[in-house]
């Protein structure tokens, strides 16, 4: 009988896998539900003896049984997509049920957790010092730092905390660790118990991803008694962004309203329940496994640029082409990614910008694609990597209304603890919609004649250009976290590039 | 089972439990579609938290509602990447096909970022959508 293979992926779900499984099933083949190999322009992806075919829909069925399809990609393994990669987190990508103990082990798995048992704390935080690894999440601090202050940190309870809130439009990479590959992340938590002396982690993980935490609740209890002592518990967020911020989502872990704590002191020595607490992301917990397994951490530091160690799970999204997830060394530019990796839009239109990082990341345009995949650099271009989303748009995007559509955003998910963020961003909606009318006129109480401190006169588009300039100055210097922090870069970006767009 | 009794026995479930607030929200909101005034005392009762403390957390997070809304929910993206997939040009039919008798709300991305637009109905998925599909969705929401 024919053995198929098809992803269980949402995205493969939600563009018709389960229907096509069922109708493989009723004509007679066995069909085996495997991760995504994350060419996700050909979801659902159908793999026979390694060879694959897609986009495919249920009229495909008959055809791709009896070899006369003309939706054939040839062998999955070598598609340029796939060849050109360097997979170390997602190495089980496409190869193995998320949800089988027997696959896992089979490709390694539990084998950096055993050598991490043996070798004890001190060593595995010196390993991860050594590979380079630095959070995934968006900032890039070196991980084993964090760790090493855990370590060192003396309390009667510590706690490991997988930061799964995923919100950035643009980004799925922990979705996909989580629905693909759930054992890898739980023993990647499971090692940083034992780097640090915790027997407790939490996922906090957000409710928008109803099949991720329904994977990540039943690998939980399916690795219950090899993790162990180590205990690992899901908690679904509540459909807050700002939750995704370290501090708020320990508070609201915690049971409270995600606001932001000030910073110190350090979630590393008062963290969750004022435990000295790791907070670290889906992909930096998940690339520990690979990280801990004889000869991982010093692949792991050959590979990458300058400070950026290793690979890095990036994220094909928008107006893409080929979308989907690319996993490269740090140093590849944006220009591959986008046209040659990516085939360019959707549309067929020329790409007008490329937001980077996700809605707190700055519009790129294309005259600066090749700058390569660096922290640093990116930095310097005044931008960041963010989670390594990338979303695409073509010419016909507005990027008045996008930077527009920043400020509303980090209004809608604005904790409110801090001013810049909780006025600015309400303030920043207002400035964009008036240098789009033309300015303002003096109105109402203004124009009565005792007002004799009033200006003489309204504001032109280019004085409330530079009122909003003022205005991103103080969010990013004056906000808490990176939710008020960052909301300026893409709106600041846009109104560099694209100064056009704001003159309606 | 009366609905104060079952919500007795939510919190009972989950009482003893770490920063148990929450996980209890999420069954009430399940269990009700909403998180009333009377959810709400009975909650800080069983936790010993004050009404304040409870209402302020309901009310923080989106997916808590205060009044249950017996009409389906269709949720859709309107996020950056769906944007640039041209969600916004679908939003007048949607709204249309909606009219009084679906909600539709806005989620800040379902994660299937190169394949939008997405949108979602209960936990089942939805990914390439054109506006002929969407208002389907909706009309058979």
């Amino acid at each position: 009988m024919t053995t198929i293979r098809i992803s269980d992926d949402a995205l493969a779900r939600a563009c018709g896998a389960d229907e096509l499984a069922a109708a493989f099933e009723k004509a007679g083949a066995s069909v085996e539900r495997t991760s995504s190999w994350g060419m996700q322009w050909l979801e659902p992806l159908v793999e026979v003896d390694g060879k694959g075919f897609g986009p495919a829909t249920v009229d495909d069925v008959a055809a791709i049984l009896d070899g006369s399809s003309d939706k054939g990609i040839g062998v999955i393994a070598e598609h340029p997509f796939i060849a050109s990669q360097q997979r170390l987190t997602f190495a089980r990508a496409g190869k193995t049920r998320p949800l089988s103990l027997d696959d896992y082990e089979a490709t390694g798995g539990w084998s950096g957790l055993k050598r991490a048992r043996a070798m004890g704390p001190e060593a595995i935080v010196e390993e991860v010092l050594s590979s380079g690894l630095r959070g995934r999440g968006g900032a890039g601090f070196p991980a084993g730092i964090k760790w090493k202050t855990v370590a060192g940190a003396q309390a009667d309870q510590k706690y490991i905390v997988c930061n799964a809130d995923e919100g950035d439009s643009g980004t799925f990479a922990d979705r996909m660790v989580m629905e693909g590959d759930p054992f890898a992340l739980i023993e990647g938590m499971a090692i940083a118990g034992e780097a640090v002396g915790a027997t407790k982690g939490y996922v906090y993980l957000r409710s928008e991803y109803p099949d991720a935490i329904d994977k990540m609740e039943k690998a939980v209890r399916a690795s219950a008694h090899i993790v162990a002592p180590f205990v690992c518990e899901i908690r679904a967020g509540a459909g807050a962004y700002v939750c995704g911020e370290e501090t708020s989502l320990l508070n609201s872990l915690e049971g409270k309203r995600g606001e932001v704590r000030a910073k110190p002191p350090l979630p590393a020595l008062k963290g969750l329940f004022g435990k000295p607490t790791v907070v670290n992301n889906v992909l930096t917990l998940a690339a520990v496994p690979h990280i801990l397994m004889e000869g991982g951490a010093s692949l792991y530091d050959s590979l990458g640029i300058d400070r950026s160690k290793g690979t890095m799970p990036i994220q094909l999204a928008g107006n893409i082409k080929h979308g989907g997830l690319y996993e490269v060394a740090f140093g590849i530019t944006l220009g591959e990614l986008v046209n040659e990796i990516g085939g360019g839009t959707q549309s067929g239109r020329p790409v007008k910008a490329v937001q980077v990082g996700g809605p707190l990341g700055a519009y790129i345009h294309p005259d600066q694609f090749d700058i390569p995949f660096d922290y640093e650099a990116y930095t310097k271009a005044d931008a960041l990597i963010g989670h390594a989303g990338i979303t695409v748009f073509d010419d016909t995007a507005d990027m008045g209304a996008m930077a527009r559509f920043a400020m509303e955003f980090c209004a809608a998910e604005s904790c409110g603890k801090c001013t810049p963020c909780r006025l600015g961003a309400v303030r920043g909606m207002e400035v964009i919609d008036r240098i789009r009318v033309g300015g303002r006129e003096l109105a109402g109480v203004e124009t009565e004649p005792q007002m004799h401190n009033m200006p003489k006169t309204g504001r032109s588009p280019d004085e409330e250009v530079q009122l909003l300039e003022d205005l991103c100055e103080t969010m990013k210097f004056g906000s808490l976290c990176a939710l008020g922090g960052f909301t300026p870069y893409p709106v600041m970006s846009a109104l560099k590039h694209w100064p056009e767009d704001f003159r309606k | 089972m009366s609905s104060s009794q079952k919500l007795a026995e939510i919190i009972a479930d989950h009482k003893g439990r770490e920063g148990a607030l929450l996980p209890i929200l999420h069954d009430v909101q399940e269990e009700f579609g909403c998180v009333d005034e009377n959810s709400e005392k009975a909650i800080a009762e069983g936790l010993n938290l004050s009404r304040a403390e409870v209402h302020g957390v309901v009310s923080f997070y989106h997916d808590f509602l205060k009044q249950a809304d017996p009409r389906p929910v269709v949720q859709i993206c309107r996020a950056e990447s769906c944007k640039a997939r041209g969600v916004e040009a679908l939003m007048d039919d949607a709204n249309q096909a909606a009219g009084e008798r679906v909600k539709l709300s806005t989620v800040y991305c379902l994660g299937l970022c190169s394949s939008g637009p997405n949108a979602r109905i209960g936990d089942k998925l939805h990914a390439r959508l054109d506006s002929a599909a969407l208002t389907k969705l909706i009309e058979n929401a």
